[in-house]
């Protein structure tokens, strides 16, 4: 009987510290969204039953290896205990109860951060190998960066052009696979500004090739004003460098996820830099070099296999055959101011 | 030469056969490509295939797994011409990047796998059936230690086999890790560079290569090592002779290594970028070695499906007399689980493979969208054996941990028939649990919930264990050899494992969880819980059976002090900055993110378990010829594979066994578990 009420009070002690030190260890990233105040609610439910099993087992076992420990010169076997059919039918019956509670405090949960506001902000994503960019079709606006007001739902209707990815900023906890073919929802509703200058990561969370690590865009919660006012300066640069054709294609550029992989600033990346890059002369994987004219940029754009840049063999560009031939004139402009 | 010692001989060989092979490929590409290129990927496949024979033919000369080997580069190579004739007779292109086209690699990779098969002899005996010849029941195994390296029908050689090849594989996949875990022990790419270049493969592809190997590697290593504990214990656990199809044991063990051998062969031919799970699209726009993977896991697949077979058949007709289904060893109940999912369940992945093989090679639509196909699918298929395949891993390590803790605790297994039915029942509900891999999938809403409820119920057998090990130490007579520590490590750490798996089944906190380090954490801890240190716990165990020496109790000790505290760190590293954000599979994170010293923490720790496994296979090794006599019931069992003399006698037993009690009553005096009868 000692033993157990020593065990007994070991292990509330041990699960309290457990918990206790779980719960200091400061384990999550900023709670930015409704669904992460019912997600951590949940987790920290989790800690509790696993600082309480983890005290349950350990406790038990530590002390048996301290106080039954075979003493030296000690020949004896130990009691002869073969088992006990109704501590069994417990320790099957009062877990079976708690895993029924949790799956309903799960299900309560998953209820809750799919809860539908029909006035939610609908913004389209296009994920492809190896960037996002982001579509207000009730703003007529697109960009690379993620903007999002405080305090109201979003639902985003996410596309992939190529292989499958995931939508996954942990500030917002949730995450949902982008399937090529089909369109995938997500709702999220912010609650949190994000600090100046320091804004969160939409992060690509399902392996998606050789530069799955840099498939990122930087995520922006702000209040409403500050919010219409970012869609009114969108609206009006869309306005303004729809008139030239530059600035149609440093849009065109940004939108289908080219300053993914070519820098524009003569930086190293997994593509060839679009700095200083019109004009000059470009070695390619056969030995031959090429003049990079206008006719090798828009080859280069549609069949990006023909003609490839040495030392950039490996990297697959996918084709831009959704571009005219006017919106490829509009990047190679585009790529001609780099300089 | 000859005055060398084999060995010597072998690895002077093994590196003349590289640099023969590496000559071979450079040359092949120069014909083709017309210039030299040194770090090609043809050099790379041609000198592991080289060296491997190389190391073979100085090892044991001109005979099995040597003529294995040589059948297989020849039959590889006149599978690949035979596509490339037909390929050319067709006017399609004959020659690709990697010599040979993709069709022709694929199809000579299967015809060298059978020309493996059939060099070493594993049709030996079929083909003499099919020309009406017969041969003996039992064929003499040659003397020595050469017996392992050719076709042997002994389980106990084929145990020994499996298991030697586990710990290369698992030795090879932890290589595999050392290098990713050295690039990701700061932020920001170090060596494995967008400039870094290796078999036609730059840093960053190269990183996703080695990532998705390492777990392949180790996963068929696992599966090898789980047939290595079966066939080695089981038939003598159970008093008979041998397995109850010896030629069809015989026929897994060596499929695997072909197998084994063209997973290794992604590496060199392209890489990879998908990680093991292979999902498509993205499998089916990766380089060829993806082929290689698909084959490569195809064939191991064979072994583990025969393998489970051949377990079940054996348990059920060749046990020995008066041992009833509750007498059998815990540790077979086990196996039976682990050979219930391996038989039923393989099928689904080697199927879901072939189907992306049949999309790359044939261009059928199966899981492409824009014609009909549908990408989720193949997670159903996959998942629906690669979930169950963890509780392959695990129930068989488990099934170790309770059949040692009696022998070192001196008391009975706690609820012997609850252990035995919750194998059966972990076995079971995982088939019903899949889907929880796919929560962010897009899989249909409701349907998570039902998957939730089945996932979480795991945790009811798997606790039925839990109870019954503490319960079994409570008011022991514990002592703590090496065996017993290993035991006592996996009961703590698969504990660490089995609770962080809760909060990734509750859909909810998965959608935080999933993809993350935190889950990374969660299945090293399950697998080396559940697997690793159980798989040590057997080695050091049974280890004088084998042998007949005892391996060192120090160097052992050494091993598990040095692993069980880095194992803890390193998972807990994990858990943290998956929690905090760090996405899985990723080479490069960045610094803002603050992980980079917790990541030179996991290195660190991932090192000391790479010494510690170092510091174990030398011991092994050394002990084999230098380890202290052992003789007779060494750990006081009461199992009667210690009745008879160690190494086991080629048959087991000579002298028919009969259970007369149960198998654990430690602590009643004058209980027997078996007795040798006289009436053979």
């Amino acid at each position: 009987m000692r033993h157990f009420v020593i065990v007994g009070i070991l292990i509330l002690v041990v699960a309290s510290l457990t918990y206790i030190g779980l719960d200091a260890a400061e384990l999550l990233p900023t709670q930015a969204s409704a669904e992460a105040i019912s997600i951590d609610w949940l987790l920290n439910l989790n800690a509790i039953a696993i600082s309480f099993l983890f005290a349950l087992i350990l406790v038990p076992l530590f002390y048996s290896l301290i106080v039954f420990r075979r003493k030296k010169g000690d020949t004896s076997e130990g009691e002869h205990m073969v088992g006990n059919t109704k501590l069994e039918i417990t320790w099957t019956v009062i877990p079976l109860i708690v895993v029924v509670i949790f799956a309903y405090l799960g299900t309560y949960s998953l209820a809750e951060i799919s809860r539908v506001n029909p006035q939610a902000l609908e913004i389209k994503v296009l994920a492809q190998q190896f960037s996002f960019s982001f579509e207000y079709p009730a703003f007529g606006i697109k960009s690379k960066d993620f903007y999002v007001p405080v305090n109201k739902q979003f639902v985003l209707k996410m596309e992939s052009r190529d292989v499958i990815h995931s939508f996954w900023v942990p500030e917002f906890r949730v995450k949902q696979d982008i399937v090529p073919g089909r369109v995938t929802e997500l709702r999220i509703t912010p609650i949190l500004l994000t600090p100046p200058g320091e804004p969160y990561r939409v992060v690509c969370a399902e392996l998606c090739g050789a530069s799955h690590a840099y498939m990122f865009s930087s995520v922006h919660v702000v209040s409403q004003e500050d919010f219409d006012e970012w869609v009114a300066e969108l609206q009006n640069i869309a306005a303004a460098t729809d008139q030239t054709p530059e600035g149609r294609g440093e849009a065109l550029s940004a939108q289908n996820g080219c300053l993914g992989c070519h820098s524009i600033d003569g930086s190293q990346s997994i593509a060839p830099t679009w700095f200083k890059l019109f004009g000059s002369s470009v070695e390619l994987t056969d030995g031959t070099t090429a003049n990079a004219d206008e006719e090798y940029l828009a080859e280069s754009i549609l069949l990006p296999g023909e003609k490839i840049v040495a030392g950039y063999e490996t990297t697959l560009m996918p084709s831009m055959e959704q571009l005219n031939e006017d919106q490829i004139a509009d990047i190679i402009a585009y790529i001609k101011t780099l300089k | 030469m000859n005055k060398l010692k084999p060995i010597w001989r072998a690895l002077l060989l093994l590196l003349m056969g590289g640099f023969v092979g590496y000559a071979l490929g450079v040359g092949l590409d120069a014909l083709i490509g017309g210039t030299v290129d040194f770090v090609a990927p043809i050099s790379g496949v041609f000198s592991l295939l080289g060296s491997a024979t190389a190391f073979f033919f100085g090892l044991i000369g001109y005979r099995g797994i040597t003529k294995g080997l040589v059948y297989q580069i020849i039959g590889t190579f006149v599978g690949a011409g035979f596509v490339t004739a037909i390929r050319a007779f067709m006017g399609l292109e004959t020659f690709g990047s990697f010599f040979f086209t993709e069709p022709a690699w694929v199809f000579g990779g299967l015809v060298g796998t059978l020309s493996f098969l059939s060099g070493v002899g594993a049709f030996a005996d079929w083909y003499k059936w099919a020309k009406g010849e017969s041969t003996p029941e039992h064929h003499q195994d040659p003397e020595g230690f050469i017996k392992y390296f050719g076709v042997s029908l002994d389980h106990k050689i084929i145990g020994i086999q499996y298991t030697v090849t586990s710990l290369f594989l698992m030795g090879v996949g932890g290589t595999f890790a050392m290098i990713f875990r050295t690039e990701l022990a700061a932020s920001r790419l170090q060596f494995l560079t967008t400039t870094f270049k290796a078999f036609d493969q730059n840093g960053l592809q190269f990183y996703n290569t080695l990532m998705s190997l390492h777990g392949m590697v180790m996963i068929a290593g696992i599966l090898l090592g789980v047939a290595g504990m079966i066939n080695y214990l089981a038939p003598m656990l159970i008093g008979a002779k041998d397995m109850a199809f010896p030629r069809l044991n015989a026929f897994s063990f060596w499929i695997a290594v072909p197998g084994a051998l063209l997973l290794l062969s992604a590496l060199f031919l392209g890489g990879f970028d998908t990680g093991w799970t292979g999902y498509p699209p993205l499998s089916t726009r990766s380089p060829l070695g993806i082929q290689m993977f698909f084959l490569g896991v195809y064939m191991v697949g064979w072994s583990s499906i025969l393998g489970g077979l051949n377990l079940i058949a054996t348990v059920v007709r060749l046990r020995a007399k008066g041992m009833t289904p509750f007498r059998l060893p815990i540790f077979v109940w086990a196996a039976i689980a682990t050979s219930i999912i391996s038989l039923t369940a393989t099928q689904l992945i080697g199927l879901s493979f072939q189907l992306v093989m049949f999309q790359r090679l044939f261009d059928m639509g199966f899981f492409d969208g824009t014609r009909g196909g549908n990408p989720v699918l193949y997670q159903h298929l996959f998942w629906f054996y690669s979930h169950p395949a963890v509780y392959v891993f695990v129930l068989p390590g488990l099934g170790i941990i309770s059949e040692l803790l009696p022998v070192f605790v001196r008391k009975p297994l706690y609820g012997y028939r609850w252990v035995a039915m919750s194998s059966l029942g972990i076995a079971l509900i995982g088939f019903l649990v899949w889907a929880h891999h796919m929560f962010a999938s897009g899989l249909n809403e409701y349907l998570r919930v039902p998957f939730m409820y089945s996932t979480l119920l795991v945790s009811i057998p798997t606790g039925v264990k839990f109870f019954s090990w503490v319960a079994t130490l409570w008011k022991g007579k514990i002592s703590t050899p090496t065996p017993m520590l290993f035991v006592l490590g996996g009961i703590i750490v698969f504990l660490i494992g089995g609770l962080t798996g809760p909060p990734s089944a509750t859909v909810s906190t998965d959608l935080h969880l999933h993809d993350t380090y935190f889950i990374v954490g969660h299945f090293h801890g399950t697998i080396f819980g559940g697997y690793v240190f159980p798989f040590f716990a057997a080695i050091y165990f049974w280890f004088p059976k084998a042998t007949g020496r005892r391996m060192s109790e120090k160097l052992g000790k050494l091993h598990f002090w040095i692993m069980t505290p880095s194992f803890l760190v390193m998972t807990f590293a994990m858990m943290r900055v998956g929690l905090l954000g760090m996405r899985r599979r990723i080479a490069d994170y960045d610094a803002m993110l603050g992980f980079d010293l917790t990541h030179l923490i996991t290195t660190i720790a991932g090192y000391l378990i790479f010494i510690s496994v170092a510091i174990f296979l030398y011991n092994l090794f050394h002990s084999m010829n230098h380890g202290e006599k052992a003789e007779g019931n060494l750990w006081n069992s009461r199992s009667p594979e210690w009745l008879v003399p160690s190494p086991m006698p080629v048959h087991n037993y000579d002298q028919a066994i009969e259970v007369v009690g149960e198998p654990y009553d430690y602590g009643l005096a004058g209980s027997k578990y078996v007795d040798f009868t006289n009436n053979k």
